[in-house]
């Protein structure tokens, strides 16, 4: 699915300083029984997010109007557990394009690449910085430069490079996916596949 | 020359790599491909917005079971969104061609279940699923992990998929175990002890005796739960144990594939010398029978433990202080003799026949406790038949018991099986997530040996303390 080219972000962020945060309470499963790939935004965090009558939780981070932007500044272990891409749709689908954290969990970190979000990991201290800034001033800017691998906060001007592998990178700034370049070696594929059982 | 020594991992790793990408990922040979009926439905759409079709579709196997009614499943199913899933797995299987087993099958279960019950899993092979549990068929020597959507249409469309090679990691427990000590026990040991992030970037082997002398459910039930340390997936070389049971199943190798095929699968061992980037090693006699407090699968103890400090855990004190708040727990309690509501037995962790006999062997003699209600789920028809002809249904039904249908059920709570807001349950499957077993269910992580001993008292018991 075609996605939104990334070069450089340049955004207030969502402060979500929790850490271990999982895909059940990214998107519950009951909200997983769409066969189209459409409204996931809707239901990020639901049950954080709303009562059980659907009334907002007037506490919680995205029902605070000072709040906004479209980076999402997490504790670590960001998206542990299931494989559901269902949990990096709604991501992106409510409108972040990023996620920040000190360290994800590996199929959600595959499966937002795959999407299109960029998963920044960041050194625990550069992390808790961000959140101390967001906290001191909610409109404070971070900057995602791609290109350059690097995330800067725009306040102080204090940054740091993150790691992404150059294939990741060239799809991500080209909104390439995978399966084009899947589709170009097909006959390379089908030879291979003359010897598996 | 000799050889560089290699390990289990690198071995099938490297025979499934079509292409290496500099700088990137390398592209990966799937040899079988699990889908369902929740994470399918948009690959095979993004597989008709381009215009292509599915490269080999003897390759992908079908199976209904995350949203499927535990009951009356003769009926049609209710909730229509469930239902509409459910047919456009069935309709997407017929127009390319793939196996599909759904509702009313005899075949139909828990994917991670009935791959290997019909012998579609053997070692050396690369399995994916979109579901993370696919790290089950690990325990037959197969490289097997959970992808996403995107990857489901990737494989579908060129059985491949674009992967990064894993750090390795080798994981031994020496030593045998101790009385009420099961395999799930040993993972859960583990777990608590790495954390959910401890494995994070590894591909993990089990090693040691306690591995060697397991049987294949129990094998299954350890690299099942690998992903629940971080670890993308979990194997185990096969051994006469693994040959032993694929023999003679449906789809396993027969005559002189047989042979061709087990000359192979002796092969798939790491050689001696070879290097793990981390290894760990316990000892089986450190284990007890565990039980999670929180809501991680990492927030686990013996069950004789204290909840611990949350100054003593390694973390953040408010994340740790979110979790015991939600289970309604305190710091330093007693986990034994906390009562409790629900009781699940099943999944793709713990829906086998070893299970179900690991039940039955507990509550034999004696009745469910009145104030529980227990859900037991068998993790495919297979499994259910076992449980009928070995006697097994009548125990139950002489302890006030009822067995359900096969499903995923109450361990993710996509269809009714949800447990209530504020209701504890001891079940045996796979997370404990806030939620994860319905809106404000607080699980307890639990063999089921201690499954059983909840289901007969009620509280949180030591299943030592009814065993003979
Ligand atoms: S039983 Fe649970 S973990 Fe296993 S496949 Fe079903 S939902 Fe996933």
């Amino acid at each position: 699915m075609a996605y939104d080219k990334f070069t450089v972000l340049k955004s207030s962020a969502v402060p979500l300083p929790i850490e271990n945060v999982d895909t059940d309470q990214i998107i519950p499963a009951r909200f997983l029984k769409a066969t189209k790939r459409e409204g996931f935004g809707d239901n990020l965090f639901r049950d954080w997010r709303y009562n059980a009558d659907n009334s907002p939780k007037a506490d919680f981070v995205l029902n605070n109007a000072t709040y906004s932007g479209k980076i999402l500044v997490a504790g670590k272990n960001f998206g542990s557990g299931s494989s559901r891409e269902h949990a990096a749709w709604a991501i992106y689908d409510y409108g972040f394009r990023c996620v920040v954290s000190s360290f994800f969990a590996d199929i959600f970190k595959g499966n937002s690449l795959n999407i299109g979000i960029l998963p920044v990991t960041v050194s625990p201290e550069f992390l808790e910085k961000i959140f101390a800034a967001i906290q001191k001033d909610p409109k404070t800017e971070l900057e995602v430069n791609l290109d350059k691998q690097t995330i800067t906060l725009l306040s102080t001007g204090e940054h740091e490079s993150f790691q992404i592998n150059g294939y990741k990178k060239h799809n991500l700034m080209n909104g390439f996916d995978d399966i084009d370049y899947l589709q170009s070696m097909k006959s390379e594929i089908v030879e291979f596949a003359k010897n598996k059982v | 020359m000799s050889k560089t020594p290699s390990t289990l991992f690198d071995k099938v790793w490297d025979s499934h790599v079509v292409r290496k990408i500099e700088d990137g990922p390398d592209v990966f040979f799937i040899d079988r491909h699990f889908i369902h009926e929740v994470t399918s439905p948009v690959a095979f759409l993004g597989l008709e917005t381009r215009g292509i079709g599915v490269l080999f579709p003897e390759r992908t196997y079908a199976t209904a079971d995350h949203n499927t009614p535990t009951i009356n499943q003769h009926l049609p199913v209710a909730d229509p969104l469930s239902a509409n899933q459910l047919k456009a797995l069935e309709q997407n299987s017929a127009k390319y061609g793939i196996s599909h087993w759904g509702l009313g099958n005899p075949k139909n279960g828990i994917v991670h279940v009935v791959g290997p019950e019909n012998g579609i899993t053997q070692p050396g092979m690369t399995i994916v699923c979109g579901d993370s549990h696919t790290s089950t068929h690990g325990a037959f020597g197969a490289i097997a992990f959970g992808i996403g959507t995107s990857e489901v249409e990737m494989v579908l469309s060129s059985q491949c998929i674009m992967q990064p090679k894993p750090k390795k990691m080798r994981i031994n427990v020496n030593g045998s175990l101790s009385k009420g000590v099961t395999p799930k026990d040993v993972a859960l040991f583990i777990i608590s002890k790495l954390t959910t992030a401890g494995a994070t970037g590894y591909f993990v082997e089990y090693a040691g005796d306690v591995f060697r002398s397991m049987s294949m459910e129990g094998r299954m039930t350890v690299c099942n739960l690998s992903i629940e340390m971080g670890a993308r997936g979990g194997m185990i070389a096969p051994d006469e144990t693994t040959f032993n049971y694929l023999k003679g199943r449906e789809k396993a190798p027969q005559g002189e594939a047989w042979d061709k095929a087990l000359a192979y699968w002796k092969t798939l061992k790491t050689d001696e010398d070879a290097v793990f980037d981390a290894e760990l090693t316990f000892s089986a006699s450190e284990i007890e029978p565990m039980i999670t407090y929180g809501t991680n699968p990492g927030m686990g103890i013996g069950i004789s433990q204290l909840i611990p400090k949350a100054s003593d855990v390694d973390g953040g004190v408010a994340t740790f202080v979110k979790a015991l708040t939600y289970m309604g727990f305190k710091e330093e309690e007693k986990m034994l003799g906390k009562k409790i509501d629900y009781v699940f037995i099943g999944s793709c962790t713990n829906g086998r026949i070893e299970d179900f006999r690991a039940f039955a062997s507990i509550i034999k003699g004696r009745k469910k406790a009145e104030h529980v209600t227990a859900w037991i789920v068998p993790g495919s028809h297979i499994v259910e038949k076992q449980i009928r002809e070995e006697g097994i249904l009548d125990i139950l039904k002489a302890a006030g018991f009822e067995l359900r249908q096969p499903g995923c059920s109450a361990c993710l709570a996509m269809n009714d099986d949800k447990i209530p807001a504020g209701k504890y349950a001891v079940s045996t499957s796979n997370r404990n997530f806030e939620g994860r077993q319905g809106p404000g269910s607080r699980t307890l992580l639990a063999s089921p040996l201690v499954a059983a001993a909840a289901a007969v008292t009620g509280y949180v018991t030591d299943p030592r303390e009814l065993m003979n």
